[in-house]
């Protein structure tokens, strides 16, 4: 394997010591708690994040029973702050970004011709923190801690800062809240090291940047986001955790302290975050579209170009955020400007995927419907953003029901339609069954009608003045209509969202969908060319690129005229290769159980901190001690 | 052809193989381990420079307690903070060793990299014993606040650096720190340089520009 040189050879050759017998398995239960396979790794992520999209589902469809009529009594105020503080959380931190990050795990190497991401075991370390971090926060919700988060998920100061005794926000909230966001934001930091590590270092020969398929290149833009926001929120909510607890004073306006410190903090994190979250759904639909139109994305690099511009302006526009709090005349219009301005390369690329579909023999998937509502959807969100931009505009919809109408255009008609686009597209490739395409349309027009009857209405809402995070409403207002179109729609889309399960379970789990085959949608990109689902180590041979749409050119080719025409052997590589090969002599990453120890490590040092308590602080780095020493010592790769 | 392995997280040295016909080699020539550490370090840019955002906001604005004019030792603290810069050329020459195969000289470099910067830290103990005795706490006023959990974090990485370059030390001796792993006492390196620069600009921001009190 190594040329020997002198210094080899001087060296002396170790036992490896160990501490834990070393899993070895790569199939059954056991596998997916000490799998350090990307794919696995992905699949986990998809999983956890379904379920909490149901989680969080289910507290917004109590919250809409709430307002479903005027004075609703379905649920007392606190429990109404609860939820929509832990509606929000979740969607943000354990479905969108999750989603993401599961996507991207499963795809990103397929997609750059790599075996593996650069870093497996912290790629399942990121895993196993953001699930304890959800443990975490959902722990709250066991009887007697008296914790459920309930400053909402912005969690202003001083309401979320000021101690417990000063009767605020009684019970230990904000201290879940803090400390479970804390934890996620170490997980999502390391997987996004781990991502822009990949990306940069593991292509395959050939695939240059600029070949990169654009989902990669968002992941990389996201993965930056997320590196350089995530530590932001991070001191953000230590200062509002010693606040509460250790008499810190920050944001204790009678001290001299500033709550609108707080804000500037959180927003800062908080604008990226709404980019983190969006950008991958572009890059979804920035795949699927030239798939399902045959031809080529339409200014492959204006869309990276915009990509990267969202990512560096995205930093330049927290304070809209703030307009209501008096930052002054120059802020204000400043911040105003750079948010027209944000508008630009998100518009540019709605033209860019218009110009992709334009011409193009379109075919009319589940998947293309979804990227197509994506489009339209994310349009109508991004235009009642651009109102936000126009301060008075702004300052009369702030906390109105108008923004709520706004961001859920943005995120769920955007990033959700996307990754339901994105599992019709994928899920094939991942189960090597496709999904029902009838129960397919039926999941997307419901899911369509559901989100339009839900949210559109909410634009009408914060016209006539209904305040946000208001847990009931008096009759006489005329909000009692609108609202109860609402809440029906709200249990549309729960339906549409029960078909779409119903597809998953019967055709993959209980496996009646077709069978996929390597490449079911005569797709464009390297994860196409191996077999569904992929073999472990992803390409028995590592391919040589050549092409932007690397897939395509080794299918297709153009005769004189400029007409398609298929290349005898094609789509031929990879998948008979890999018939031949067993993967033998190719050595992968081995399974660990440390990065799940030391993931689990961190959770009694969080309850240590929420109830100040020193023995689970000593067991938390006790584990946590181990996790690392024996991580260290443990080489990545077993010799067989 | 690349066909053979990736062994992924022991990057190795960026060798000087062609592109794709080394299984070590990266698609930029960095190791997968130094870009990550450079990326861990540009995010905790961020984490420092929000805690300096704040200090700098808050001073001056406080309505009690003792003040930093009161409370500092400039002379004392300008001693310590030499002690941690002087620890950054300690870094270098353990690395400089290690490059070379001196492996005696790796150990002493590092040791005494390990032990300046506890000397720093021993500084900073007594510093916050002292200005504790005098009458500022963490809940005191916002140059506590803000003061002890900017100084503390710093202090936390330096902690974590001397733990860090005392397990190299410890694979050393047990001849586990062979040449062809320099880079590991790099990415410390890195690390314990970035940790020197960001009390650079502490120093400067808290001790060096004058105090409104």
């Amino acid at each position: 394997m190594t040329t020997v040189t002198d210094e080899v050879a001087v060296v002396k050759v170790h036992e490896p010591i160990i501490v834990l017998r070393r899993p070895k398995s790569t199939t059954g239960v056991w596998s997916w708690f000490t799998t350090v396979d990307h794919k696995k790794i992905g699949i986990m992520y998809g999983a956890a994040a379904l379920i909490f999209f149901l989680v969080g589902g289910i507290e917004a469809l109590l919250i809409r029973l709430q307002l479903f009529q005027a004075n609703g009594s379905v649920l007392t105020a606190s429990q109404y702050n609860e939820l929509f503080t832990m509606h929000g959380t979740t969607m943000v931190f354990l479905v969108g970004m999750p989603m993401a990050v599961g996507f991207g795990n499963y795809f990103v190497p397929l997609m750059i011709g790599a075996r593996d991401v650069a870093f497996p075991r912290i790629n399942a370390f990121g895993f196993w923190v953001v699930c304890a971090g959800a443990i975490f926060l959902y722990s709250s919700f066991i009887p007697g801690v008296n914790g459920v988060p309930n400053g909402g998920w912005f969690g202003y100061t001083p309401l979320t800062s000021t101690p417990i005794d000063a009767g605020f926000l009684p019970g230990h909230g904000p201290d879940f809240w803090s400390v479970g966001i804390i934890l996620l934001g170490i997980g999502s930091t390391t997987s996004a090291i781990n991502f822009i590590v990949t990306i940069l270092n593991m292509r395959a020969p050939g695939m240059t940047l600029m070949r990169m398929p654009v989902f990669v290149w968002m992941m990389l833009v996201v993965a930056f986001l997320t590196v350089f926001a995530m530590p932001i929120i991070t001191v953000a909510l230590i200062m509002v955790f010693t606040d509460r607890n250790f008499g810190t004073l920050f944001f204790s306006p009678a001290a001299g302290g500033d709550p609108l410190l707080y804000q500037h903090l959180f927003w800062l994190f908080g604008h990226p975050e709404v980019y983190i979250l969006i950008l991958p759904g572009m890059g979804i639909v920035s795949e699927t579209l030239p798939v399902f139109s045959r031809k080529p994305l339409f200014g492959y690099a204006v869309v990276v170009f915009s990509g990267i511009a969202i990512g560096f302006l995205g930093w330049g526009v927290w304070a809209h955020h703030m307009f209501a709090t008096g930052l002054g005349p120059v802020a204000v219009s400043a911040f105003g400007l750079s948010t027209m301005l944000i508008a630009i390369p998100t518009g540019v690329k709605i033209f860019n995927w218009l110009g992709t579909v334009w011409k193009g023999a379109v075919r009319l998937t589940t998947a293309m419907l979804f990227s197509l509502g994506f489009i339209a959807m994310f349009t109508i969100g991004g235009l009642s953003g651009v109102l936000h931009s126009i301060v008075p505009s702004d300052t009369q919809q702030t906390d109105t029901y108008f923004v709520v109408a706004h961001f859920h255009y943005v995120l769920f008609g955007g990033l959700m339609l996307a990754v339901f686009s994105g599992m019709y597209y994928w899920l094939p490739k991942i189960t090597g069954r496709m999904l029902n395409e009838r129960l397919g349309k039926i999941n997307f027009w419901t899911m369509l009608i559901g989100f339009n009857v839900t949210f559109f209405p909410m634009h009408l809402l914060g016209l006539y003045g209904m305040p946000r995070r208001t847990y009931r409403y008096d009759t006489g207002l005329g909000w009692e209509g609108i609202n109860q179109v609402v809440s029906v729609g709200a249990f549309l889309i729960a339906l549409s969202t029960l078909v779409f399960l119903s597809n998953v379970i019967v055709s993959l789990v209980m496996k009646r969908g077709e069978v996929a085959g390597d490449d079911p949608w005569d797709a464009r990109t390297l994860e196409w060319s191996i077999s569904s689902p992929p073999p472990e180590y992803n390409f028995a041979e590592v391919p040589e690129v050549t092409n932007r749409d690397e897939f395509w050119h080794h299918k297709y080719t153009e005769d004189d005229e400029g007409h398609l025409v298929p290349i005898p052997s094609g789509g031929a590589y990879g998948s008979t290769d890999a018939d031949k090969h067993d993967g033998h002599g190719i050595h992968l990453p081995s399974p660990s159980i440390y990065p799940l120890v030391m993931a689990f490590g961190l959770l009694p040092i969080a309850y240590a901190a929420v109830y100040q308590s020193w023995i689970p602080l000593v067991i938390g780095v006790l584990i946590l001690l181990f996790g690392m020493y024996a991580w260290g010592i443990e080489p990545s790769t077993e010799e067989a | 052809m690349a066909t053979i392995e990736q062994t992924a997280e022991v990057g190795g040295p960026p060798s000087q193989g062609t592109p794709g016909h080394d299984p070590h080699a990266t698609s930029t020539g960095v190791t997968n381990t130094k870009l990550a550490i450079w990326l861990f370090l540009s995010s905790d840019c961020l984490f420092f420079g929000a805690f300096i955002a704040s200090y700098l906001l808050y001073r001056g604005r406080d309505v009690s307690g003792p003040g930093p004019r009161k409370l500092f030792d400039i002379p004392f603290t300008s001693a310590t903070s030499f002690i941690l810069l002087m620890s950054s050329l300690t870094m270098v020459l353990a690395l400089a060793a290690i490059q070379r195969g001196d492996h005696r000289r790796v150990r002493i470099w590092i040791l005494a990299t390990a032990l300046l910067g506890a000397t720093f830290i021993g500084g900073q103990v007594f510093e916050f014993t002292e200005f504790s005795r005098e009458g500022l706490h963490v809940s005191t006023n916002l140059f506590g606040s803000s003061f002890y959990l900017l100084t503390g974090f710093h202090g936390a990485h330096v902690t974590i650096g001397i733990i860090w370059l005392l397990s190299l030390w410890g694979m050393s001796t047990r001849g586990r720190l062979p040449t062809k792993k320099a880079e590991s006492v790099e990415l410390a390196g890195l690390y314990w340089h970035f940790v020197d620069v960001v009390w650079i600009v502490i120093f400067t921001v808290i001790y060096l520009i004058p105090q409104p009190h």
